[in-house]
């Protein structure tokens, strides 16, 4: 049973516009996507900086209000939420940032910090609390004694687990993880890795995974999501994505990344030019301008997001049914 | 294959209120002409500290290069300097060393929105060093901008020359950094993190064009990053830092094919698909790097070591070669 299904989710921020002026466009940062997420699923979301994942990410806790579109978790629109209703639901719906320096409140205790969301979902106070933020801190790897602690008395790694742990106190189903190793060295990022792969295992979690490091996303996600200027681009298993990707763009984004490993001598595709800007996205195909393989009707029709068996992708040419 | 460059027991520290950080300690290697050495490690390790010393532009106070020699054979036939055979950079005067910065070797820093200066054109910036160095004119320095602008790839040079930085994209910065380090033919190119903070698919436009642009003007290349997948694919030769210290250096097919220091190991086990190995658990490295204040005695590495034994903490590993051209500081290599 699918946990979660966005259908059709956007969100355009205005350009411009401001007390005086006119607006002046919207950057589609999420453009009509849709997905499902199942239930104990790791998904995957990879894109460059701008594509609009982590707003895609954002939008499904509603942190950031989508313009249009829908998102059912266990069968109920977040969307239509009230306000009471949404705190409620926000209890089995939580978020891990990406740069643990800035996520974390400096003027908080760790054990506050961890603690908050047992308070404001009144779940445990007072010694409960303390026992339950205790036990936390355990499962992420931290001590007793980092309870009274405040963020800036640890390293990168540390407070990412501290993130962790605020996220869990709720006991949530679905965690959206946004680039959680991204600023931390190779070391501690396969730390934090083994720790949310065993924490997913023992309660159950489902993550939203994002991030712009394929070879992270490979490793952790059971599907793999790519997108493009606010769309979804391909999707599939992530096996399947690794070895039989369709979209031009997903196997530039896979050549691209460079393996540690010298015998092995691979063709690169290399892009030309840079991504577009998303206020005036090309017409048709948003990735024609720099696909080698664009025909006539790629700037002309968008192409869907087409499936068979399971794998998904929006390209004229390479898309299901066209041509192998 | 000449040497170019040798840096040797290099140690540059930091003089803070909490007491000395000795940020590189001890380091020593050299680069050979036309080559590229990849300078490997973890934030802190010591990395972007020693090819700031070998430009002298370590931050003092409170830093300062305490010890060390670093003979650059390197000359151009108008540097104005004398040829002289392994000149020490430390020992230079301010203005001969301001005639091999940016001249002889110059520098790629890891931010390309930072590290260019907002309030003038690119061509204004790059050309700063063609007029330094080179002593050209006006126009002429504007001919040369805009032919680096063309070597580097940027589109619509013309009129790309009298564009700010803020109204070029990430990539195209970095391609700036680029036109400028290479203006003046250095001998020695330091690049720190050159593409970190680019995307993938830009990243890999950045390293073709320096990969070709190497070969080109047959320049050494001082390569920092943290990504072992960029060294694998750019560097011949791999020194691999840890906590100020150099643990291990081989040719690149030795260091990924039999790594011998057991930090070097860990390094890249602890990548995700690195070695085949998928949906198994990362075999992470325990534990943190040692603050810099409060370093274990004997092997700094030895906290976090599988094979750690009582010998590890009685004095520190020397830096000794195994094989021919692979060198590791460890009691227990392999």
């Amino acid at each position: 049973m699918s946990l979660l299904e966005i259908r059709n989710l956007k969100k355009y921020f205005p350009v411009g516009g401001g007390l005086f002026s006119r607006r002046k466009g919207e950057v589609k940062a999420v453009d009509g996507v849709s997905l499902t997420i199942q239930e104990g699923e790791t998904l995957g979301l990879v894109g460059e900086s701008g594509c609009g994942k982590s707003t895609l990410g954002r939008s499904i806790l509603r942190l950031v209000e989508p313009t249009a579109g829908e998102v059912f978790f266990q069968g109920k629109n977040v969307l239509n939420l009230a306000p009471r209703e949404l705190r409620d639901m926000r209890r089995e719906m939580q978020i891990i940032f990406q740069d643990p320096y800035a996520s974390l409140n400096p003027r908080m205790r760790v054990g506050d910090i961890v603690g908050e969301g047992l308070e404001i979902h009144k779940l445990a106070a007072g010694k409960k609390k303390r026992d339950r933020v205790m036990e936390l801190l355990g499962q992420v790897g931290l001590r007793e004694e980092h309870y009274d602690r405040y963020p800036h008395e640890f390293s990168g790694g540390q407070r990412q687990r501290i993130g962790i742990a605020r996220a869990l106190a709720v006991n949530p189903k679905f965690i959206v993880a946004d680039e959680p190793v991204s600023s931390l060295d190779v070391s501690i990022q396969a730390q934090i890795i083994n720790l949310l792969q065993e924490l997913q295992e023992k309660m159950h979690l489902t993550y939203f995974f994002i991030s712009h490091d394929l070879r992270v996303v490979e490793h952790i996600s059971h599907r793999v999501a790519i997108m493009y200027l606010g769309k979804i681009v391909e999707i599939a298993p992530s096996d399947k994505i690794y070895q039989e990707a369709k979209h031009p763009y997903t196997r530039a984004l896979l050549s691209a990344v460079p393996i540690p490993d010298p015998e092995r001598k691979k063709e690169r595709i290399v892009l030309q030019g840079d991504v577009p800007s998303p206020v005036r996205p090309p017409p048709g195909c948003s990735f024609h301008p720099r696909c080698r393989y664009r025909e006539d009707v790629c700037d002309k029709v968008e192409p869907g997001l087409e499936f068979a068996d399971g794998h998904g992708a929006a390209c004229h040419v390479f898309g299901p049914g066209k041509r192998a | 294959m000449a040497e170019l460059i040798r840096v040797k027991d290099l140690r540059t520290s930091f003089f803070t209120p909490e007491g000395e950080v000795k940020a590189v300690d001890g380091v020593s290697f050299e680069i050979d002409e036309g080559k590229t050495l990849g300078l490997v490690g973890e934030s802190g390790c010591g990395k972007s500290v020693t090819a700031l010393s070998i430009l002298r532009l370590v931050p003092s106070p409170p830093g300062r290069i305490v010890g060390g020699e670093i003979l650059y054979r390197g000359e151009k036939p108008r540097g104005g300097l004398a040829p002289l055979r392994g000149r020490d950079l430390l020992k230079l005067d301010g203005e001969s060393m301001r005639k091999i910065r940016g001249n002889e070797i110059s520098m790629i820093f890891q931010e390309p929105m930072t590290s260019l200066n907002p309030v003038f054109t690119v061509g204004n910036q790059i050309g700063e060093a063609i007029h330094l160095h080179q002593g050209l004119g006006r126009r002429e320095t504007r001919e040369k901008t805009i032919e680096m602008l063309k070597l580097v790839k940027i589109a619509d040079p013309e009129s790309r020359v009298d564009d700010y930085p803020h109204q070029l994209s990430g990539g195209m910065r970095q391609r700036v950094m680029i036109a400028m380090a290479l203006s003046c033919n250095p001998s020695l190119l330091i690049a720190d993190e050159p593409t970190t903070a680019l995307d993938v698919t830009i990243q890999a436009q950045i390293m073709e064009l320096m990969q070709e642009l190497q070969e080109q003007l047959g320049m050494s290349l001082l390569l920092i990053t943290h990504d072992l997948g960029v060294v694998a694919e750019q560097a011949d030769e791999v020194a691999i830092m840890y906590a100020g210290k150099m643990v291990e250096r081989a040719p690149t097919k030795q260091i990924f094919s039999r790594p011998l220091h057991p930090y070097t190991v860990g390094l890249l086990n602890s990548l995700p698909g690195a070695r085949g190995h998928k949906k198994r658990r990362l075999d992470a490295i325990p534990g943190v790097v040692p603050s810099p204040l409060e370093l274990p005695g004997g092997c700094r590495f030895r906290d976090r070591c599988p094979k750690a034994a009582a010998m590890c903490a009685e004095a520190e590993p020397e830096l000794v070669e195994k094989e021919t051209g692979h060198a590791v500081a460890c009691y227990f290599p392999g």
